[in-house]
């Protein structure tokens, strides 16, 4: 396998880590107004994601730099190509950040409000973005000989993209819901597992239209050769199971269908993409491959060094603070850390 | 406009704002760290409640610090995608390398920290102070190999029109680093020692204050870490221009206001600098000083700015390659003045308990209030410094910054963004800078509660 195939490879793990792991995030932040009825709840809430939510953010950060160090001319096409659903994105991603620290720094109901909507609209925002952008890369879009796209921000806000950010914004809700429903203290996961029930319904009708469109709208699922058709018939398969057990009220398998949604979901668009990774619609020579887009052999080979040694002790510790803070958070106004 | 200015006016304030928070992050991470050892290694509670106390205002500043610090690694594809593509080969690196060592260690530490309290044990948790701590200064450390790469290129060839990276190891081992690096570094044990003696001060001028051995002891740790900072940070800051007059000539050059190459070279003191006719209209000078602070020695060349002009027409082509000399020259003085003071200041500080009328100056201790804001001063001016006087070139010899802006992106485009960035991140800075000023003029927890 060359080089270039593993850092595709790469990319992909460090995106379905970022979905899987910011999903929830993003979903319990669209939740916190919803489920948590008053200051103790909202911050019981925050506090089922305290400890990680910077460490799973981190994931992003990561896929970002990833990108740059293997694929530079991705990099510099999508984010220069996506420059205002960035901006809108950073905004959002910037508030979010500040809010968990600052909400608690002062006792004020207003100042609190303030925070927490600032962590909904933090939240639902990029969860929307992503959605959009994911979308487009599945379409594809405008890009020149020059791999310069100047399109500009309406044409990404195209239906199709729009009902992929609903999409991505549905299933992280749900994934929310049920990570909610096993981290948070009985009143507020009973209703989080009610909620999740509900959202699902929702997240299942908009992901039937969207897969049906994206047959008939992109290649990702009828590409010859490799495509992604088997991961989509995987995530379906998880998406019913997942309901299912939403019904009977199996949180802890709930919680796990649904992150298999997102890692089968992730692995359909890129699994789709290969061997491009940014499609042009104007002449799909002028696509963005793994060979046409990467950096030098030498400095592909000096990464998969650093990141064979570096990724699995992130794992690892990672791993272990999921385990430390294993143990649901309780709504006792004493032992809450605000 | 031009989306080319725009984008470096964004780039300018976005990286101000960010380094308004790096270097205490740097800093009082470590000053935690050790509170929270002395607390682990002798049970004294008092380093308990210091630690919480600081850790509080640390956390303030850390969250701020790690928003603008996306937006940073976002602009370099959305704003400037030339120098992505041009230089992604070797940039992109050491930017994955950060984010996989540093960025995943402090924030996975950091929400260990936070919540950690009452689930790990104490030593344990001592480990999370200081993976956190050293995550902190890795990130410096990895941005400052890319940073050094910018000012000084190692390790390359330019293959197919871009740049491609030939030797890892040089990268990371760049003659440029070690002091950059270690200025950086070293910067930040000021910031620290000078935020935690202002505040130290704040409460120590209080006539009800109860807790004066606690903040008699802060301000002990605070004035080594001061002293120490601002010592460090100026030999370190002389030994890189020393280094930067046989690497950078054309930046000592700006940063001196020296038109024409001399032997000895004077130290311009002020300048009234005309860069219309590249000269100098007034100024005052030290004799032989510049040779002084270059080589340690009263005579040796120094090459002037018009001369070096002539050398970088004869090896790049035809175009300017003066940078801004009025901005870089006043911020190498507003720096240094900030450094020397701040060495001064320290120096008191630490003395102060054997010194009878310095200890009970309330005078000195207001002072230090004040003294807070010299770290920011001196930081701020260092960067407009080293990225200033890096002008015309992003990377130093390889690539100008025009060449390197995102061809794609509009002016309107990026007004709306730096318009937005400035007012969003500058009101983010103003409220973090007001929580910590309420955190650290309130009273500390007492230990039982702050267990």
């Amino acid at each position: 396998m060359s080089l270039n195939t593993v850092w595709f490879i790469l990319v992909t793990i460090l995106f379905i880590g970022f979905f899987f792991l910011e999903g929830f995030d993003y979903g319990v932040g669209i939740l916190l107004p919803i489920l948590g009825k008053n200051d103790v709840e909202r911050r019981t809430i925050i506090n089922a994601i305290g400890p990680v939510w910077d460490g799973n953010e981190v994931w992003m950060v990561t896929a970002g730099g990833a990108l740059f160090a293997s694929f530079p001319n991705v990099y510099a096409t999508l984010f220069s190509g996506f420059y205002l659903a960035l901006v809108l994105m950073l905004v959002a991603l910037i508030t979010r950040g500040v809010s968990f620290e600052f909400r608690g720094k002062r006792p004020d109901k207003s100042w609190r409000s303030l925070w927490d909507w600032a962590i909904f609209t933090g939240s639902l925002l990029p969860a929307l973005l992503w959605g959009v952008a994911v979308a487009n890369l599945m379409r594809g879009f405008a890009i020149d000989q020059q791999m310069n796209y100047y399109g500009g921000l309406l044409p990404l806000l195209n239906p199709y993209a729009l009902l992929g950010g609903l999409v991505f914004v549905a299933l992280f809700t749900m994934h929310g819901a049920n990570f909610l429903a096993r981290k948070v203290s009985n009143s507020i996961a009973e209703r989080a597992k009610k909620l999740a029930f509900s959202v699902w319904i929702a997240a299942t009708a908009l992901t039937v239209v969207f897969v049906v469109w994206t047959f008939f709208a992109t290649d990702i699922l009828t590409k010859p050769g490799l495509n992604g058709l088997i991961p989509a018939i995987l995530a379906a398969l998880a998406l019913l199971t997942n309901g299912w057990l939403i019904r009977s009220g199996k949180s802890g398998w709930a919680f796990i269908t649904g992150s298999l949604v997102i890692v089968f979901a992730t692995l359909m668009v890129f699994v789709g993409l290969y061997p491009r990774i940014l499609i042009s619609t104007l002449e799909p020579s002028w696509s963005l491959t793994i060979v046409n887009a990467a950096s030098s052999p030498y400095t592909l080979k000096v990464m998969s060094i650093v990141a064979a040694i570096f990724v699995p002790i992130v794992l690892i510790y990672q791993g272990w603070t999921y385990w430390v803070f294993r143990k649901r958070v309780e709504s006792n106004p004493e032992k809450l850390t605000y | 406009m031009d989306p080319l200015i725009l984008s470096r006016w964004q780039f300018a304030i976005t990286t101000i704002y960010h380094f308004f928070l790096v270097p205490l992050t740097l800093g009082l991470s470590i000053l935690v760290a050790i509170f929270e050892s002395r607390y682990v290694a002798t049970g004294d509670e008092a380093y308990l409640r210091l630690t919480k106390f600081w850790g509080r205002i640390f956390l303030i500043n850390f969250a701020a610090g790690v928003v603008t610090g996306i937006v940073q690694e976002f602009h370099f594809g959305m704003n400037w995608s030339g120098y992505a593509r041009f230089m992604g080969d070797i940039f992109g690196a050491p930017l994955a390398i950060e984010a996989l060592l540093a960025f995943y260690l402090e924030s996975t530490f950091i929400g260990l920290w936070v919540f950690g309290w009452d689930k790990l044990p104490k030593k344990v948790h001592l480990a999370a102070a200081w993976l956190v701590a050293i995550g902190s200064n890795i990130s410096a450390l990895w941005i400052l190999i890319a940073n050094s790469f910018m000012q000084n290129p190692v390790g390359y060839a330019i293959e197919n029109g871009r740049a491609v990276m030939t030797s890892f190891l040089a990268l990371i081992t760049n003659p440029n680093l070690p002091y950059q690096f270690f200025h950086v570094f070293a910067a930040g044990l000021c910031t620290a020692g000078f935020m935690v003696l202002g505040f130290s001060a704040w409460h120590l001028l209080r006539k009800q204050e109860t807790d004066i051995e606690l903040f008699r002891k802060a301000f002990r740790w605070a004035a080594v870490f001061a002293l120490v900072g601002a010592l460090a940070v100026g030999l370190v800051g002389d030994a890189h221009g020393k280094f930067l007059g046989k690497t950078q000539p054309m930046k000592i050059a700006a940063a001196e206001a020296l038109w024409s190459t001399q032997d000895p070279a004077d130290f311009v003191l002020v300048a009234s600098i005309d860069e219309e006719n590249a000269e100098n209209k007034f100024e005052v000078t030290i004799p032989s000083a510049l040779s002084f602070l270059l080589y340690n020695r009263f005579t040796g060349p120094v090459e002037g700015l018009n001369d070096l002009q002539e050398d970088a027409v004869q090896m790049y082509g035809p175009g300017n390659y003066i940078p801004p000399v009025t901005i870089s020259f006043w911020s190498f003085r507003i720096m240094v003045g900030a450094g020397l003071l701040m060495l001064l200041l320290a120096l008191l500080a630490l003395i102060k308990p054997r010194i009878k009328f310095l200890d009970r100056s309330r005078l000195f201790m207001k002072l230090l209030l004040p003294a807070m804001v010299l770290p920011y001063i001196a930081s701020t001016f260092g960067w407009i410094l080293t990225e200033s006087a890096r002008q015309p070139w992003i990377v130093y010899g390889l690539q100008k910054v025009q060449d390197a802006v995102s061809p794609n992106v509009t002016a309107g485009t990026v007004l709306f963004s730096l318009i937005l960035f400035t007012i969003l991140l500058g009101g983010l800075i103003g409220v973090t800078g007001w929580l910590m000023f309420k955190s650290g003029t309130s009273q500390p927890q007492p230990a039982r509660t702050a267990e």
